[in-house]
């Protein structure tokens, strides 16, 4: 039991002090940063939850809205035919629904424990237990399979795509530029030459040389491109319109316990994951590590109906795709552990200890089956691994502070243009034209890239060239440094000076960064799938690499100083550009997911280098500090507030002095709740409240005269379970009364027999008195998950507070002076 | 050349022998039409050529390399050597042939080659490949289907779709009573056509849905 949950979910890790820091910190920006922009967004949220969260259930579908996913509540249908108790339906929720953890959870500890029970009974009855306890290792062991295997062939195929627009290999069409030149014999200046690989010019004109062979490889990788989004947005628009997108703000509304039907099933795996393919090898401004995360959460779940145990139970379904998640990051940075944390720090609403060894597991197996495959060739994971162990010197902090400013400043900088682009695409004339913004967006970055040998290359190979650090052996324009190989021994170079190929490259790369900046804003959040990582690592990294040569050159040309005399004399290797840019990148992803322990583990684990952890660490931090005192929140919560999901924030803090009768509903004027009796009511005056009222649930109580509470309600069961017994059970009339207890009061022989529902109340609903503070509620709800709670008063019902009510209270309570909202 | 020429052409007809032995031989005379027969030829014998006979049952022996990369050194540009050895004898002596400098700078010049051991599979490669680029040629097969052939379809048989359409109608308002309606339906075989149309329909309408709420209304993922 004590390992069996615990909400909040770094209280299991040791982290306190970390956790600590940052929620000190969260509170102090709480309060101090929230600008006008902020409220509208807020306020418009709150609006969308209406919309979104309980009301709907019933009347959208007998409006046609989805009408092959509801209960048939109208009468017109016939032929039910359940035989089996429960009835099928009891207990399941609608579309963008919200679950009831509480309720989910004991579900599953009844379930466990009658297999318990019965195990003692018979042996088949014991493998069974075993079978179902080892159910979730293996579900995990699959996950991880499939998921890795799904990598690999996302990262082979994009890599294949992405050469495909320059040329194409004749030694076999399927291989790309690397793999085709895999045997020929390559000069030390032209590496990547070689004679079975033809541009499209040599191949169409038969050489590659002159101004119109520029021109025809131009137009080729144009309509490459052009060619590869259209595709995309079009498999996206026809097939599977949930594929959109980078998924990871979906994914954690969906693991807070939303429902989206449909956004992690099969169509969308299979369409994700080709259309990922196009869209990353088009050449757009995104990665593929966001997707990667929801093409696993997609396996998890698809997997999870191969499982009674999580096939029919949302809470333990939602255990489940936390780890997917895991793997999805593992496979995607090559990152098992970064893996595990970014689920834990960043996807995760609730992580116990139990889903933190299972997601162990599903990122090692996920890791080892991405290496079986080994998609790059390289033995590794990633195409940008790099492995260096110079040593840095305690004064270079203070340029990784720098980066981190930077980072911090771009992560603030984007959030907000995206989430301004972004919300002009969801109210204006522009999101009517999905395909034609693609179309417009991929024109433009293609033609802009071409000329750029830095943004013609796909950006994890320029993140690649970006890390590395150059020795004598590279022959990139990056590593032109005057060099002197005669007087140079091994490895060992110092600090050289700049050559022309330096410079050129350094313009070429402030030309690239300004490029993705902008680019990038209009990029994410196109209907095609789309990852934010890569481009920001590749902001970062041009950034750091920029500042890094810079330092060098300093250093080089200026060693007498007195801040280099100490480390940095003549004839020492003190800089690593690559270590800049390193850290340039942790500092801009940094700033924009607002990661901190994961992206310091994901960066160590990329590099493989213990000593960087706290260059790291200090960029990190940085930008996190000057990207939170612009913007409070990062880009996935800020697109979860655009979209108006239902997502309680786990990580502020709620400091406002109302009280649960401020919030809960019926206001003060308005009708008092409605309820219903436990053993007065008959089956039409039921029904009746069910048709004119939206609510997803109704109290019950002893009468109304005394308001004293029974229990609960859903709707959903309510009209399922009476629908089924007008049909099957013998004297279900309209005028039959409802009752709720467990003997029924006996009735005058003349009048109908009675209706029993005892199975579906739910006998143990969450109350607070009225006079409970909100920060109280706000907490039982977010550590519990509830769904609602029900507020008395001298133990007498008074009203009902739901997720969707704490929901808006809280953004009116960020946005209003709290006194104002007392007496509204 | 010319043997291994041989071989593949032995190989490529024993395999129709075993294909007519399966059929039997009072069918036709091969089991592939003409012009499936001429690609496997084909197929074959370009596989000859490529150097494997059977690609996928062992490791190609083409799939490792040892890579040299010997920077400049005094007089000597720099140059890289891809030799096909083990892994242990992967290094600048066995793999730098022939040495391009006097036996005294044999050790100076080995010091600064960096030799990287690598493996690939060109078979997992070139078969990820071909089914990525086969499901993503079916689905823009069913998407063209989709668009164009079946609104002419429908046209066409304009009645029974209509009768079909108002079928699914009263599928679609008792949700509940669909998994056994489904279920008794699939036990006549006949119906099973009619059961993947359901499901497709089934699935059309969610598609539908989706559409509306992303790219109509912009509730979800903007």
């Amino acid at each position: 039991m004590a390992s069996h949950g615990r909400w909040g979910h770094r209280e299991p890790w040791g982290l306190e002090a970390l956790a600590m820091d940052q929620k000190g910190y969260r509170r102090g920006s709480f309060q101090s940063a929230t600008s006008d922009e902020d409220m509208l967004e807020i306020a418009g949220a709150s609006m969308d939850f209406s919309m979104a969260d309980d009301d709907p259930p019933l009347d959208r579908e007998m409006g046609g809205f989805s009408s092959y996913n509801g209960g048939g509540m109208n009468g017109t249908s016939t032929m039910m035919d359940f035989l089996e108790e429960p009835l099928p339906g009891v207990g399941t929720y609608e579309d963008f629904n919200t679950i009831d953890w509480v309720r989910e959870k004991s579900r599953d500890r009844d379930r466990h424990r009658e297999i318990t029970n019965r195990s003692k009974e018979s042996t088949w009855a014991l493998l069974h237990s075993v079978s179902d306890a080892f159910s979730g290792w293996l579900l995990m062991l699959l996950i991880g399979l499939l998921a890795g295997s799904l990598a690999g062939l996302i990262d082979i195929s994009a890599h294949w795509m992405t050469d495909l627009k320059e040329g194409v290999c004749l030694a076999g069409f399927w291989f790309n530029h690397e793999h085709c030149c895999w045997k020929s014999n390559t000069t030390f200046t032209d590496r990547d030459k070689c004679p079975e690989w033809k541009s499209w010019s040599q191949l169409i004109l038969g050489h590659g040389e002159g101004a119109f062979a520029y021109i025809l490889n131009y137009f080729m990788y144009v309509i490459w491109a052009l060619m590869f989004s259209l595709l995309a947005v079009l498999l996206v628009k026809g097939f599977a319109p949930y594929a959109c997108g980078s998924g990871i703000p979906e994914i954690k509304t969906i693991l807070s316990g939303f429902i989206i039907r449909g956004y992690l099933g099969k169509w969308t795996l299979v369409i994700k994951t080709i259309t990922l393919v196009l869209a990353v090898s088009s050449g757009l401004s995104l990665g593929k590590e966001g997707p990667l995360v929801h093409v696993a959460c997609c396996c998890g779940n698809i997997l999870c109906h191969l499982f009674t145990k999580y096939r029919k139970n949302e809470a333990k379904r939602r255990e489940v795709l936390s780890a997917a998640a895991a793997a999805g990051v593992s496979v995607a940075f090559g990152a098992p552990i970064g893996g595990v944390l970014f689920s834990l720090e960043e996807v995760s609403y609730y992580f116990p200890l139990k889903t933190l060894w299972r997601s162990f597991f599903a990122a090692l197996v996920a890791a080892f089956t991405l290496r079986s495959i080994n998609p790059f060739g390289n033995s590794r994971l990633v195409l940008f691994y790099v492995e260096f162990h110079m040593p840095w010197h305690l004064l270079e902090l203070v340029p990784f502070i720098l980066l981190g400013i930077f980072g911090g400043l771009w992560g603030a900088f984007f959030i907000r243009s995206n989430i301004a682009w972004c919300r002009r695409r969801k109210t204006t004339r522009l999101g009517k034209y999905p395909v034609l913004e693609v179309f417009v967006v991929t024109a433009i970055t293609a033609i802009l890239a071409f000329p750029n040998e830095y943004t013609r290359m796909s950006t994890s190979e320029l993140i690649s060239e970006l890390f590395n650090d150059c020795g004598i052996l590279d022959s990139s324009q990056l590593c032109e440094y005057v060099n002197d190989f005669n007087s140079t021994k091994g490895d060992d170079l110092p600090d050289r000076a700049a050559g022309p190929g330096v410079y050129t490259a350094m313009w070429q790369l402030a030309l690239a960064l300004i490029m993705k900046v902008f680019i990038t804003i209009f990029t994410f959040g196109m209907k095609v799938p789309s990852g934010l990582f890569i481009p920001s690592m590749a902001v970062g990294a041009i950034a750091g690499r920029l500042l890094g040569v810079a330092v060098e050159q300093l250093a080089f040309y200026h060693h007498d100083w007195a801040i280099f005399s100490g480390w940095c004399s003549q004839g020492a290797d003190c800089i690593t550009p690559g270590l800049y840019a390193m850290v340039g990148a942790a500092a801009c992803l940094g700033g924009v997911t607002r990661m901190t322990v994961s992206l310091v583990v994901i960066m160590f684990e990329l590099t493989g280098g213990l000593e960087y952890i706290v260059p790291l660490m200090a960029a990190a931090m940085t930008s996190k500090w000057v990207a939170d005192a612009i913007g409070r929140e990062g880009i996935y919560d800020a697109h979860i507030r655009l979209n108006g999901y239902p997502f309680l924030e786990a990580k502020e803090e709620f400091s406002h002095k109302t009280r649960a009768m401020d919030v809960m509903r019926p206001r003060k004027n308005d009708p008092p709740l409605t309820v219903i009796t436990q053993d007065s009511m008959t089956v039409e005056d039921v029904e009746t409240i069910v048709t004119k009222t939206t609510y997803s649930g109704y109290p019950v109580v002893v009468s109304r005269a005394s308001q004293r509470l029974v229990g609960f309600v859903l709707r959903r069961d309510l009209i399922i379970s009476i629908e089924n017994a007008r049909k099957k059970q013998d004297g279900i009339v309209s005028t039959s009364v409802i009752c709720f207890t467990d003997y029924c009061p006996p009735l005058p022989p003349s009048s109908p027999s009675v209706l029993k529902l005892r199975s579906i109340l739910d006998l143990s609903p969450f109350t607070v008195t009225d006079e409970t503070p909100m920060e109280i509620v706000v907490d039982i709800f977010r550590k519990l998950g509830l769904r609602q709670c029900l507020v008395t008063h001298n133990g007498k019902l008074l009203g009902i507070i739901t997720k969707k009510d704490v929901l808006k209270h809280i953004a009116q309570m960020a946005n209003q002076d709290p006194n104002s909202i007392l007496f509204n | 050349m010319k043997r291994r020429r041989r071989n593949t052409w032995v190989e490529s007809h024993s395999l129709l022998f075993l294909c007519e032995g399966v059929r039997g031989a009072e069918t036709s005379p091969s089991c592939f039409p003409g012009w499936a027969q001429t690609l496997i030829q084909q197929w074959l014998l370009y596989q000859g050529q490529a150097g494997s006979i059977q690609p996928w049952l062992h490791q190609n022996s083409e799939d490792v390399r040892c890579k040299c990369i010997c920077p400049p050194y005094k007089d000597h540009s720099g140059h890289i050597y891809n030799k096909n050895v083990s892994q242990k004898d992967c290094d600048c002596l066995h793999v730098v042939e022939p040495m391009p400098v006097p036996g005294p700078d044999v050790e100076a010049y080995c010091l600064r080659c960096e030799c990287k051991y690598e493996e690939r599979s060109s078979v997992t490669i070139k078969v990820t490949i071909i089914i990525y680029l086969s499901i993503l040629g079916l689905l823009l097969l069913y998407m063209v289907y989709l668009t164009l052939v079946e609104p002419i379809l429908k046209r066409r048989l304009l009645g029974h779709s209509q009768l079909i359409q108002s079928d699914e109608d009263i599928g679609d308002h008792q949700p509940f009573a669909n998994a056994h309606d489904v279920l008794a339906r699939s036990r006549s075989r006949a119906n099973v056509l009619n059961k993947v149309e359901y499901a497709q329909q089934r699935w059309k309408l969610q598609v539908q849905e989706q559409r509306k709420s992303v790219f109509d209304r912009h509730v979800v993922l903007s």
